[in-house]
């Protein structure tokens, strides 16, 4: 059969792309850690799925070939089968078997990939908060007491804990080779945890639509050796200007800005929704903060992009 | 609303719509006068309650849906086939997928399922219509004027930009200020109403119309599998009825249960849609599942290999579709547990549905297999759908999901899941069925080469997606740069997407053709079957059934044919139908214009819409209608005819 051939060829050659030479796919060249979880969590999964469609087009070819009307004689009638219920046992009791066999791995890698990487457990992570609004990403450090817009700076080999959230519609903040994605919303904080291993430059994007700018809201994510983004900071501080509430009013109503420095950030005067600042609590989360309380100053903070 | 934006203006693309539409739409009347055909048109279709005219119409809708649909992916496809290309602007492009992901599901794909079913159900379990004809009429009348509603805002206001699933806050007034998303709420409100009715309908059918002797392990699996289909629609549809009136408060009429402030929650409405859209994919796909399981026992001359555990897989993928929605944003931000727990349900569908794929082949096996149109469609399924179903595997793994959500890894392989299942499934019944209903076949030349068509520009069109995917390619970006590298294989995929457009320009020839040259002298039974529908006429005499059969087990009319035996006894009686009514296209044409008024929030002619649809109902309450007889001399001539044709020849 043909299209039996076509589908062959074409996973073949997938294989081969994965296999991946000088220019591997996005997401089998990871640079961190969690990357690396999903990356080879990926493989893993291909490789059992390639053994089961190896045993179903066996079969299907085999029974395509051999009981054709055109290779049997005239007089063969069909036999009546009602089916078999050792094999049928056989064809649920294997799947049942690897849909465990994924199970485990899917919740162990998605532990290890929501957390703090173990090779860097004994270092405290940077947080950085990443809000969007618009087609444009804002990066708080409120350590560092800096703001960038559209590009983020980090130190490599060392765990980053992203807070995300969003100043309007849903937002996916996704750094393909360093760690998945996860989304920004408007009424609750979310985490993201990864870390480079090496310094390097890297695309940064959203992926979940958000409207007419959507396909522009990338951004550079750039781990920098520690003495490297020590000066930045430092530079940041001395040359960059201040960020006021008139000039972060203005960013959020901009659509699309190139990118920005500041040497504060508006976590000061425009707090994350987070659980002791009016978010929504969804499961899993670890804080505890009372649900309800601040729902008033959230909603004034909202009223100020809304309109 | 302002008048200047009443009309879409700027767009030649739109301006050359609309001069068709007014063409079309003068053509018509101007025709049907001409001709001398209002009359037949009313008589013969519009008020009709007859389950196989109804089944015909609502395919000639689907039918002409998906050239929509197709068109929109086709512009797609275009703009994206070369970096930085500027056919389509980032508005125009959002809306075109926003609607071909509505249309192809919601007016392509469930009219198609439904139409089939109407045709094929009363047949099968050898009854002379469904449960409750006029509610049938209605169930259509609703999706048509739904249908319609949602097809003029391309001209007339602008079409819903926010995405299929339309998610909050960005379909929110705040977001989406045109009238697009009201159109989205209202006319998925109407059809989804009829689709709901349909399944109220069909599910007393089966569950109380089945020929004497026909019990539930007895009806072919096309039955079980709409039967369960219906118990999903029953229970999945109310979720939709209930999220889109909120969607409506919400856009319409100033409450927040979706807005950013004052306590809405924007994923309630992921939720919520969610928790009816993911049994939706059940819901198109089972039917297909009961439609390759006719065709490859009919054309393997076997029966079904392990129907008790076909069955069973059936219903456990109908209760497993109900506690799996959550993996559609497992980027949400869910704890582990969360996470863990949908992806083993969802991994788990994959068990009863790999049942299913051995079952099948274990049909074929030791079968006769003859390569008839309809068959090569369910025998390519097999290979290409066993590739989505493994894929989603690997979707429902949370943590790699992470990764693939979002991207064309995923487009990749909803398209291998829903289109070698639903849509070669449909067009498989669409070949299979076409004789029973219409007294001659397709011809199987042009059958075949449209076939190979799709087949083979499917995988071209949609297995580089997965590649882009893996890439990092999101979905929905309407432009991309050429340094992402991702030119070559949206080139490819649009190569394949005309290679698509062309199959389905032969499969429509294939109908002309057929129409004005195929033999008409076939016989009952043109496949040599084994299900009641081709124990009777083709095509099917009004009241279906002479004399109603006698069932003692499954496939009975090929154990009757091969012992040569009769599955009818007794004489002629007279057999009572229902009366055709005009109320049902009165409904239809009411909603749709309540819906339009409604979408431009015109209240006052809103209200008497409502009225006047409030009034259609009272008015059915106080008819008097017993329907009519048929006569025993009129049953007579018309088996003598339908008989005595067919031995001229």
């Amino acid at each position: 059969m043909k299209k039996k051939w076509i589908a062959l060829t074409l996973f073949s050659i997938t294989a081969i792309f994965l296999a991946g030479c000088d220019n591997p796919l996005l997401i089998f060249d990871p640079k961190g850690p969690q990357a690396r979880t999903l990356s080879s969590t990926i493989l893993f999964s291909m490789a059992m799925m390639a053994g089961i469609l190896f045993v179903v087009y066996v079969l299907y070819t085999v029974v395509l070939v051999k009981y054709r009307a055109s290779k049997l004689n005239d007089d063969y009638e069909p036999p009546h089968e009602e089916g078999n219920k050792w094999l049928e046992i056989i064809w649920t009791a294997i799947p049942v078997i690897l849909v465990v066999v994924l199970s485990f791995v899917t919740v162990s890698s998605t532990s290890t990939v929501e957390q703090k990487s173990v090779a860097y457990a004994d270092q405290k992570p940077v947080v950085i908060y990443a809000s969007s609004s618009n087609w444009k990403w804002h990066f708080s450090y409120p350590e560092e007491g800096i703001e960038t817009v559209n590009y983020v700076n980090f130190p490599a080999n060392r765990p980053i804990e992203f807070r995300l959230y969003s100043y309007g519609p849903i937002t996916s903040f996704w750094i393909p080779q360093l760690a998945g994605q996860k989304y920004a919303m408007s009424d609750m904080v979310t985490k993201i945890h990864m870390s480079a291993d090496v310094p390097g430059s890297f695309m940064g994007k959203n992926s979940n639509f958000s409207g007419k700018g959507f396909a522009q809201m990338e951004f550079e994510a750039q781990a920098l050796s520690d003495a490297d983004y020590k000066e930045w900071v430092a530079d940041v501080k001395a040359t960059a200007p201040k960020l006021t509430e008139d000039e972060f009013d203005n960013l959020l109503k901009a659509e699309q800005v190139g990118r920005k420095t500041y040497s504060s950030n508006h976590l000061e005067f425009r707090p994350a929704p987070e659980m002791d600042h009016g978010g929504h609590h969804h499961g899993g989360s670890t804080s505890t903060g009372d649900k309800d309380k601040g729902h008033e100053d959230m909603d004034m903070d909202m009223d100020h992009d809304a309109h | 609303m302002k008048w200047d934006e009443f009309f879409v203006t700027g767009e030649p693309m739109i301006y050359a719509a609309m001069v068709s539409i007014v063409v079309v739409s003068l053509a018509i009347p101007i025709a049907l006068t001409y001709f001398k055909k209002w009359n037949w048109l009313w008589t013969n279709w519009l008020t009709t309650v007859d389950h196989k005219k109804i089944g015909v119409m609502y395919v000639l809708a689907a039918l002409l849906m998906l050239f929509r649909g197709g068109v929109d992916a086709l512009l797609m496809r275009a703009q994206t086939a070369i970096p930085d290309n500027g056919l389509l602007d980032g508005q125009h492009y959002n809306e075109i997928f926003t609607t071909h992901g509505v249309i192809m599901i919601l007016f392509m794909a469930m009219p198609f399922i439904i139409g089939l079913m109407n045709v094929v159900i009363p047949l099968q379990i050898g009854a002379r219509d469904v449960a409750f004809p006029r509610l049938n009429a209605i169930s259509f009348w609703l999706f048509f004027a739904g249908a319609m509603l949602f097809n003029i805002s391309f001209v007339i206001g602008g079409s819903p930009d926010a995405g299929w699933s339309a998610y909050f806050p960005l379909a929110s007034l705040e977001f989406s200020p045109t009238v697009g998303n009201n159109y989205y709420s209202l006319a998925l409100q109407i059809a989804g109403i009829g689709t709901l009715l349909t399944g109220i309908n069909f599910l007393v059918t089966i569950l109380k119309m089945r020929a004497p002797g026909m019990t539930l392990m007895k009806m072919p699996m096309f039955t079980w599998s709409v039967l369960i289909t219906n118990v999903i629609i029953v229970f999945a549809f109310p979720v939709l009825t209930v999220a889109l009136a909120l969607m409506t408060l919400d856009r319409q009429f100033g409450t927040q249960f979706f807005a950013m402030q004052s306590g809405g929650m924007d994923m309630l409405w992921a939720n919520l849609f969610w928790v009816w859209g993911h049994p939706e994919v059940y819901i198109v796909i089972l039917p297909a599942f009961g439609i390759y399981s006719e065709i490859i026992s009919t054309f393997a001359r076997k029966n079904l290999y392990g129907y008790k555990s076909m069955v069973v897989s059936m219903v456990a993928i109908s209760l497993l579709s109900f506690v799996v929605w959550a993996h559609h944003f497992y980027t949400m931000g869910h704890g582990v547990m969360v996470n863990s727990v949908f992806s083993i349900t969802t991994m788990a569908i994959a068990i009863p549905t790999g049942v299913k794929i051995f079952n099948w082949l274990f049909t074929l096996r030791k079968g006769k297999i003859s390569f008839t149109t309809p068959m090569l469609y369910a025998l390519a399924f097999i290979p290409i759908f066993t590739i989505g179903g493994v894929t989603g595997v690997m979707l429902a793994m949370a943590s790699a999901d992470y990764q693939y959500h979002n991207t064309m890894f995923l487009v990749a392989h909803f398209h291998y899941v829903l289109i070698p299942g639903t849509v070669f499934g449909v067009i498989a019944g669409f070949h299979y069925w076409f004789p029973k209903v219409f007294g001659f076949m397709l011809n199987e030349k042009l059958g075949k080469l449209s076939f190979w068509f799709i087949i083979i520009s499917f995988n071209v069109t949609f297995f580089p997606l997965f590649i882009l995917g893996l890439n990092g390619m999101t979905r929905r970006m309407y432009t991309y740069s050429e340094s992402t590298g991702y030119g070559p294989l949206n080139m490819l995929s649009m190569v394949g997407a005309v290679g698509l457009a062309i199959g389905f320009i032969i499969l429509v020839y294939n109908i002309y053709w057929s129409v004005r040259y195929s033999p008409r002298n076939i016989k009952g039974d043109p496949w040599d079957a084994r299900s009641l529908e081709w124990s009777t006429h083709s095509p099917v005499p009004e009241y279906n059934f002479a004399l109603i059969p006698t069932v003692n087990k499954l496939d009975a009319h090929w154990f009757a044919k091969k012992e040569g035996k009769s599955l009818t006894s007794g004489k002629y009686e007279p057999i009572h139908m229902p009366n055709n009514s005009g109320l049902p296209i009165i409904m239809g044409a009411a909603f749709f214009l309540w819906g339009f008024f409604m979408v431009f929030s015109w209240w006052i002619p809103a209200i008497i819409l409502g009225v006047v649809i409030l009034g259609t109902m009272a008015y059915r309450s106080f008819e008097k209608d017993h329907g009519h007889y048929i006569s025993v001399e009129e049953i007579e001539r018309t088996e003598n005819a339908l008989r005595g044709e067919q031995h001229e020849n």
